[in-house]
């Protein structure tokens, strides 16, 4: 059984190894389809695995295969806890990954062309880039089987790694080399709070260990700790608040957001199932992984459920304005990844990781047909340059319109289901801010609907803005692009349906979340669940229902019927429109006070404590005195023999003095 | 020291083998080198060698398992003066190897060289086994006779005569005082005996007594001070290791610093241990004086054997540091020292001999430039000896340095070992500026290097062993705690 698990991740670990290290040896063909057979072997593995826990009830199992090292009696494990919670992420991770795989091929076919003809860095960077995805999937299973800290951060590193090679991947463009090293920095912020967080656990609960640490969870909510002098902090607290910064960072909440609508300078592939469906989520997974830590503190909760809510409603504001495909697209994964949080917030933690997963499936989706898009576009991805491409691409156009659908949760979708499902609960929730969150994810419903069908009228419907090569030009994709395509709309239509009855409203987490007594939202929601019809039904009737309806109108009505009216309205509200465009001047303000302020303590140290204090002073000074010293002393071997003699007296004197008065 | 003492017979001359055996042939050297014609010099040369390893043989067949006295308790024998002895054989040796070329290149490859080296060698030894006050005068005086005969050796050379002239004032001056010194300690405890002295000393002074030993102890402070080069005691040092021959400077540098050690062990810590409050006070001053100037000033110095006189000043200062700890650990320290120091003083004016050639003496750091092209080996051995003396890993220098400096902390004189680390890094400076000049400047001329194939040898087994040593520093450590069990 440990072998089976253990073979799901290391299967892409040696195709990653393979093609990247023997890239020029097996070639394009070898290198592709070795890693998509690990990724296969994964993907069939954790369908075993699904199979059996979901049909044969086999108990979680929490085992420890490898005691790396005992430091201090803390033990450093390799192990895995494979619950349904595990089981869930790892056959999502799998499959969105064997799909990206499979696309991968066709669209990185032409990837010569990205690189300068003269340039070393584009050699086999065909085989370097399946490298990079599988080793990619071998961290993100390895962070969501983990059972413990050490693992969970090593993961948690790991896939920050590989998301910093792929969005620099095209590392001769100045733009691609700036977002990475920004994606790697504001991760850096979030992995520090995280890394305070184990510490914390690690102090005060003596074990790295998610059983032993939940063990002791209620123990540690009775013990406070003093960050600053006469303020005392519950540890339970100051843990999980620890841990969110660490999710925050990775999961691109507000204000570490800035770096995900960056990281889609990488290849499109990578922005699906890095940035959209699996990396990004590695936050609210942890989250409702330490759900026993987090249901013991309300006030680590309602920061969540804030945090979560703004990022659900700002992140989608900036969405309306951008023009580049895959930005609308990334700021949609900010605002949806906004909603997962507002659910961990409200003790939701079933419903947030529902929302991952659906979220996971249409996400990834609409990334691909985006990424099909701009393959047809022959990588153009401004939206204003698109237009009238349905007749062009039907597959990719219908398989959209699916992905669309279920993002602004129109009943029926997989989207709906989670999605309404959130909305719901916070509308039930007892956390404090739940108000203020409900008004939020309501409102972004609107926001949600209204920009993702302006991407899809503006992509699809309209006049063909496009020049005439380009037009000329336009075909569906190959095989290998429009199969994932429709392999991801099948689970976007039915997933949430089919799933919500067991997931959310049944026993399928069972012990792997833990929801306190005292935050019941979900399960007061459950009260009056009657099934995914019935639920659906109800959807029809919902303020979210209308909302996501006229958003979709006036998207139509602004860009399709009436265009002029875009420019009026710009005008109309030139402040907010400029405080959109510029993202709410975060990026600004970043560069201004930690880039600048930084600059500024660096330099200043570098003057003051560098050259004047260190080198001005204490190197050359000391250097200086020492050799001003030498020259008067050497003064005094005046070669005179009663000079000498003369010192001797005095020598002996002073010794008198010493051995007489001392 | 509080071996098991066995007197056999009042005389006991058995005991007293090696020094006897090496004064009878000091004289026999001095009569064969009467009668030999100038090409056949090389005899005296042979039979001095010859007799130094016969000595130390003598020496060595002659074990230790407890200490014996001899010449009515003149003289000692015992670990201390075992090990010190048969350092002093050694590097003596490598002295008079050193020594062939040089003079005969001089046209001044006389047997009163190696006669009056003889002389000196048995002068150390006996202050070395010195029980008695009078013993270790006397062989200071025969030791110090000969040095002022050796520096004065070149007697055409105006800077060789001026040196030795001011040595010799000097050296009598602080004779007089240590005799003053030792008179008045006689005077107060009513015997010249080292064992002696130390129970009177022991066994309740009150404090018009204390007062008078305190004058005594810094009269003989004082001389010890002026043998090993203490600051303020040092002035001799730079123009007698300047104005002497290298040769004889290679000579005055390395043995008669462990016959010093000995003096201090001798009669401030047998004879005076009672007084060690007092004299602690003193050496401490003399020992942080002693870093501080000669590390400070050879920095300033373009002469390499000024830098190097400079530099065993400083050493001298660190050598002391073990001395302060009075613990066994650090007197132990202090040996490590010292025998560190006389191992890397004949190699780095050793260096100074084989550059020099007739007319040339090499004396200059600037002489040493490019040297790595000219010898890429002697360059790597200078490099050994300075880095050595330096104190950098992995070399015996660096032990001996850690050794003193940890025997100071082990007391809790932190503040004594923090200066002593400042101080060894400003040292640092001047040794590695001779590394430098050798690898990064260019050669000023490219004659090659000429000399005998026994220097070259002793020279290169000279560095090495400093390598070694370092390398496998323990044996030489587990010998000199042993001396102080």
């Amino acid at each position: 059984m440990e072998n089976l698990y253990l073979a799901i991740p290391l299967a892409p670990l040696v195709g990653s190894v393979i093609a990247g290290f023997f890239g020029a040896q097996i070639g394009r063909r070898g290198a592709h389809t070795v890693t998509i057979l690990g990724v296969a072997v994964s993907f069939v593995l954790s369908l075993v695995v699904l199979y059996q826990h979901l049909y044969q009830h086999a108990p979680a199992v929490n085992a420890t295969l490898y005691n790396w090292m005992i430091v201090g009696g803390i033990q450093f494990q390799v192990g895995f806890l494979i619950d349904n919670l595990t089981v869930m992420m790892m056959t999502v991770v799998s499959f969105v990954s064997l799909m990206v795989h499979i696309y991968t091929i066709g669209y990185m076919s032409d990837d010569l062309e990205n690189w300068p003809k003269d340039s070393l860095a584009g050699v086999n960077s065909y085989q370097r880039f399946f490298s990079y995805i599988a080793l990619f999937t071998f961290s993100m299973l390895m962070l969501v089987m983990s059972n413990n800290f050490m693992q969970l951060f090593f993961g948690w590193e790991a896939v920050g790694l590989v998301s910093y090679l792929l969005i620099g991947f095209w590392a001769v463009r100045p733009s691609a080399v700036y977002a990475n090293l920004k994606a790697f920095i504001v991760n850096r912020v979030g992995d520090f709070g995280f890394m305070l967080g184990i510490a914390a656990v690690v102090m005060y609960a003596g074990s790295l260990n998610y059983a032993d640490v939940f063990a002791k969870a209620h123990l540690m909510s009775t013990e406070t700790m003093s960050l600053f002098p006469g303020h005392n902090w519950n540890v339970v607290s100051v843990i999980c608040v620890l841990l969110f910064v660490g999710a925050m960072g990775k999961s691109a909440q507000i204000p570490l957001h800035v770096w995900l609508p960056d990281s889609m300078e990488g290849p499109t592939p990578i922005s699906a199932l890095i940035h959209a469906a699996t990396m990004v989520t590695a936050g609210i997974f942890m989250v409702a992984r330490m759900s026993p830590l987090y249901e013991l503190s309300e006030s680590a909760l309602s920061l969540v459920m804030v945090t979560g809510a703004l990022t659900a409603l700002l992140m989608g504001l900036v969405g309306i304005v951008q023009n580049d495909i895959k930005r609308v697209i990334a700021y949609s994964t900010l605002s949806q990844l906004g909603y997962m949080t507002v659910a961990l917030g409200a003790s939701a933690y079933s419903a947030a990781v529902f929302h991952l997963m659906t979220h996971a499936f249409f996400k990834a989706l609409l990334f691909l047909a985006a990424g099909s898009v701009i393959i047809a576009m022959h990588h153009e991805q401004d939206m204003r340059k698109m237009g009238g491409l349905k007749k062009y691409l039907p597959i990719t156009y219908w398989t959209s319109l699916i992905g669309s659908l279920a993002l602004i949760g129109f009943p029926g979708f997989s989207g709906f289901f989670s999605k309404d499902t959130i909305i719901d609960v916070v509308h039930h929730s007892t956390t404090g801010g739940h108000g203020f969150a409900y008004l939020c994810v309501l409102s972004a419903v609107f926001i949600t609907a209204f920009y993702t069908f302006r991407l899809f009228f503006l992509v699809f419907h309209g006049e063909p803005r496009m020049d005439a090569h380009t037009k000329a030009h336009l075909h569906e994709p190959p095989w290998v692009v429009w199969l994932p395509l429709i392999m991801l709309a099948i689970p976007s239509v039915f997933i949430g349906g089919f799933t919500i009855g067991d997931v959310l409203f049944g026993n399928y987490f069972g012990s792997a979340i833990y929801i306190s007594p005292h935050h019941e939202a979900l399960a007061e929601l459950g009260k009056h669940f009657h099934g995914a019809w019935a639920f659906m039904q109800e959807g029809f009737v919902g303020p979210a229902f209308y909302l996501a309806m006229f958003g979709v109108f006036s998207a139509w009505f602004i860009y399709m019927k009436r265009p002029e009216i875009a420019g009026v309205i710009k005008q109309k509200f030139a402040l907010i429109d400029t405080l959109l465009v510029k993202k709410y001047y975060v990026d600004e303000l970043y560069a201004w006070l930690f880039g600048g302020g930084s600059r500024l303590l660096g330099k200043g140290l570098w003057t003051f404590g560098d050259v004047r204090f260190i080198d001005g002073l204490l190197v050359n000074g000391s250097a200086q005195l020492v050799a001003w010293f030498a020259l008067v002393t050497r003064r005094l071997q005046t070669g005179f023999l009663y000079h000498y003699a003369f010192a001797m007296i005095i020598g002996l004197l002073m010794l008198f003095g010493l051995g007489l008065f001392r | 020291m509080t071996a098991e003492i066995i007197t056999m017979g009042s005389l006991n001359i058995v005991t007293a083998m090696p020094e006897i055996f090496l004064l009878i042939m000091a004289c026999l050297v001095l009569l064969v080198d009467l009668y030999l014609p100038a090409e056949k010099r090389q005899l005296t040369y042979l039979l001095a060698q010859l007799s130094l390893i016969i000595t130390l043989v003598l020496m060595l067949m002659n074990p230790v398992t407890h200490t014996t006295l001899a010449f009515n308790e003149f003289y000692i024998h015992d670990p201390l003066s075992q090990v010190l002895k048969s350092f002093i054989l050694i590097i003596s040796f490598g002295v008079f190897v050193y020594s062939r070329d040089y003079l005969a290149q001089r046209n001044i490859f006389k047997g009163e060289f190696y006669v009056l080296g003889l002389f000196a060698i048995a002068g150390m030894m006996l202050m070395v086994s010195a029980n008695n006050m009078l013993m270790l005068y006397l062989g200071l005086e025969l030791l110090s006779l000969c040095l002022y005969a050796l520096v004065a050796y070149n007697r055409d050379n105006a800077k060789a005569s001026e040196a030795a002239m001011k040595y010799f004032i000097l050296g009598a001056i602080a004779s007089g005082m240590l005799l003053y010194g030792m008179s008045i300690i006689y005077g107060l405890t009513g015997s010249l005996k080292f064992t002696d002295i130390a129970t009177a000393v022991a066994t309740g002074t009150n404090s018009a007594q204390h007062i008078g030993l305190v004058f005594g102890l810094v009269f003989i402070v004082v001389a010890i001070g002026f043998k090993l080069g203490a600051v303020p005691f040092h002035m001799w040092i730079p123009d007698v290791y300047h104005g002497a021959p290298t040769v004889v400077t290679v000579f005055i540098g390395s043995a008669p610093k462990l016959a010093g050690f000995a003096m201090f062990m001798r009669l401030l810590v047998e004879g005076l241990g009672g007084l060690q409050a007092d004299w602690q006070q003193m050496v401490i001053v003399l020992s942080v004086l002693s870093m501080a100037v000669g590390n400070i000033v050879a920095i300033a110095q373009a002469n390499l054997k000024r830098m190097l006189a400079y530099s065993t000043i400083s050493h001298i200062g660190f050598l002391l540091l073990g001395i302060i700890a009075t613990t066994p650990d650090g007197y132990a320290a202090a040996m490590f020292y010292t025998i560190s120091y006389a191992l890397m003083a004949l190699g780095g004016f050793g260096m100074i001999i084989l550059m020099a050639r007739k007319g040339f003496e090499a004396e200059n750091i600037a002489d040493f430039a490019g040297l790595n092209q000219r010898s890429p080996w002697f360059a790597f051995i200078m490099s050994i000896l300075m880095l050595s003396m330096a104190g950098v890993p992995p070399t015996l220098g660096f032990w001996a340095k850690v050794a003193v400096i940890s025997a100071v902390i082990d007391v809790n004189m932190v503040w004594l070992a923090i200066l002593a680390v400042i101080f060894s890094i400003v040292g640092v400076f001047y040794y590695i500026r001779i590394i430098k000049v050798m690898y990064f400047d260019e050669a000023t001329e490219n004659t090659p290097i000429e000399c005998g194939r026994d220097m070259q040898l002793t020279l290169s087994t000279n560095g090495l062993a400093i390598l070694a040593l370092g390398l496998y520093p323990a044996a030489l450590m587990a010998l000199c705690v042993s001396v102080f069990k």
